[in-house]
């Protein structure tokens, strides 16, 4: 088995720790910190027994998540402050999400910039808002600028330089030109609200939005950590309610994402044992091509497979947004980069 | 990968893959002393082209491992023992959490440690490299471990980086070291590797109670005045890389640091009257 396979298996069946030697530990370490998993794997091996040096690991690992975890929630409580009279509701997206409900999947999750959605009338309030409330531009750059307001699902990065922390204001979960339309007014109209004034997208919508964000949008990169929070969504709301699938297929239709989700469902049956219902369980053969993606990690936490990353990131590319865009937008990012793309030359050639 | 070493450097191990050979032996060769350590490591380095063409023509190496900073540039294959270093380096400036890192050196007399911080050239390398040959062990340079349950200072024995004029300072004070290579016209200049005493690396995992903590300054007259508290306590946080990360942890940490200790900042123009002024303060 790689050592991202035995990630997986040990994700879902701790008890697999027994079985391991010092090698396929180095390996699995290696591979659930180069795909942000080891805080999960951590609290999943919470309390078994491990190896001295294994278990020191885990507790870094531990402590970190849950430094991550404060600090997360604090960043969200800043936003709510800031956004107190910009009258619109605040639903917190992912990571935070996740954290800010109790939600399994936030379970030692790694967490990174805060992502809120917000209705789009209320985009300019907001952003006023951020700003007014010490929030800065991170891209100064303006075409990047006016992409992002033009083209994409969110705001341009804004950063609050004290905390050193990064907040994506969305308005919806896809960018516009991409092939599928989320509905962004269901979204917001069926959100949950949290004990603290924040809210929460429904459960299928919750679903919804990560098989979206791994599947329909990005290159698959921090993908396997996405799956497993998917795993843990399906299996904490379908247990919550036996509606759950019913509801689920209905939100993936709305959603135009039905696709999108079925493959989500099918992949994290098949890496993580989901429990699913018949109907969604048998992997197409363009699922095993998913896969190899997902798991293409050495044991020394290397990106490996090459061919198969750069399919998904050309295909990545091309969900975002039509061809002749596409090669628009690449031939402006290549002349920006292109100038710098070559290290420097080693010292003997620079006297 | 290709080319690996496992080595143990006070409580940490390390695993270090490169696509050359010649990193891989020049590490054996400078870590020859040190417990080669084939266990699960703390941390993964690796020394690896920066495109996959560059394994041979014009070899460059770019830093990666558990830990890796986007856009780092990489270094020429003859460099490959210092990128190992840097990557050994940045491990533990990202992904160190059981212990409160400093950017300092220590030195120790049986179980008493003096911690010496500073900015970046104001000397301490050289300081604590040459205060072995006045009855000190080297506790760690570059990187201060402070465990924040009890309060100790553990050791981290690397071998020192020394720069340009140093080098023949240290090479004159200690003609039997055990050296690394000389590394010319690098980003910082030239650099050369002194690995510490023996007695630095028996001790290696005996950790010691911070007694003295110094804010030295080279190049200039003799001169001392006492750091409060407080300016010790920021400059500090200022100086170490995960204190933010550790939360509380890390606050009490540092708070019950500087309390515990003696604080000076010492002026000095030679490390023998730095040595007088450290015993007196001791």
């Amino acid at each position: 088995m790689t050592p991202a396979r035995t990630l997986a298996a040990l994700l879902v069946d701790p008890a697999g720790a027994q079985a391991l030697n010092d090698a396929d530990w180095t390996g699995v370490l290696a591979v659930a910190r180069a795909e942000q998993l080891i805080g999960t794997l951590a609290a999943r091996l919470d309390g078994l027994d491990v190896p001295t040096r294994v278990r020191a690991v885990l507790a870094d690992a531990s402590a970190t998540a849950l430094e991550g975890r404060r600090q997360a929630l604090w960043e969200a409580e800043m936003a709510r402050r800031a956004l107190r009279d910009a009258d619109a509701p605040v639903i917190l997206l992912k990571g935070t999400a996740f954290a800010a409900a109790g939600l399994d999947a936030g379970q030692g999750r790694s967490i990174g910039d805060l992502d809120i959605l917000v209705p789009h009338a209320s985009l300019a309030a907001v952003e006023e808002a951020l700003l007014a409330h010490g929030w800065m531009w991170v891209k100064p750059d303006p075409y990047d600028d006016a992409y992002y307001r033009q083209w994409m699902h969110e705001l341009p990065p804004l950063i609050h330089p004290e905390r050193d922390r990064m907040i994506d204001v969305h308005h919806t979960i896809l960018p516009p030109t991409a092939r599928i339309t989320p509905d962004a007014a269901k979204l917001i109209a069926r959100a949950v609200p949290l004990a603290n004034g924040l809210a929460m997208l429904s459960p299928p919508d919750m679903v919804v939005h990560a098989a979206i964000h791994l599947f329909g949008d990005g290159d698959l990169s921090g993908g396997l950590r996405n799956l497993w929070d998917i795993d843990r969504l399906l299996r904490e709301f379908s247990e919550n309610d036996g509606d759950f699938w019913i509801a689920l297929s209905a939100a993936a239709v709305e959603h135009e994402a039905a696709a999108v989700v079925a493959r989500a469902v099918r992949l994290s049956h098949d890496l993580f044992a989901t429990p699913v219902p018949d109907a969604w369980a048998k992997l197409s053969t363009v699922d095993h091509w998913y896969r190899r993606r997902l798991l293409a990690r050495d044991g020394w936490g290397r990106a490996t497979r090459p061919a198969t990353r750069l399919a998904f990131y050309v295909r990545s590319h091309w969900l975002r947004m039509p061809p002749a865009m596409l090669a628009r937008h690449l031939w402006i990012k290549w002349r920006k980069t292109a100038g710098d793309r070559e290290p420097p030359p080693p010292p003997a050639e620079r006297r | 990968m290709r080319h690996s070493f496992h080595v143990r450097v006070g409580p940490v191990s390390f695993r270090i893959g490169s696509a050359w050979p010649e990193p891989i032996r020049q590490l054996r060769a400078l870590y020859r002393d040190y417990p080669q350590d084939v266990g699960v490591p703390d941390f993964t380095v690796r020394l690896a082209p920066s495109r996959p063409w560059r394994r041979w023509v014009r070899p460059s190496v770019m830093i990666e491992g558990d830990y890796v900073i986007p856009d780092a540039a990489p270094l020429p294959v003859a460099h490959g023992l210092l990128a190992a270093e840097m990557g050994m380096n940045l491990q533990m400036a990202m992904g160190q959490r059981r212990f409160l890192l400093l950017h300092a050196a220590a030195v120790a007399r049986d179980d008493r440690a003096i911690v010496m911080t500073g900015e970046s050239g104001a000397g301490k390398s050289t300081l604590a490299a040459l205060l072995q040959a006045r009855g000190w062990r080297l506790m760690a340079d570059e990187f201060v471990l402070l465990e924040p349950s009890s309060g100790l200072i553990h050791p981290f024995p690397r071998p020192v980086s020394l720069k340009n004029g140093a080098i023949d300072v240290a090479a004159a004070a200690f003609p039997d070291a055990h050296w690394g290579p000389l590394m010319r016209d690098t980003p910082k200049g030239a650099i050369r590797h002194l690995v510490p005493m023996p007695d630095g690396l028996a001790a290696g995992e005996q950790p010691a109670r911070p007694v003295l903590l110094l804010f030295p300054r080279f190049g200039l007259a003799a001169e001392q005045r006492p750091v409060g508290a407080g300016e010790a306590f920021v400059r500090l946080t200022q100086a170490s890389t995960n204190y933010v990360i550790l939360g509380e942890r890390g606050f009490a940490a540092l708070t019950g640091l500087v309390r515990g200790v003696t604080r000076a900042a010492i002026d000095y123009p030679d490390v023998e009257t730095a040595a007088t002024m450290i015993e007196a303060l001791w």
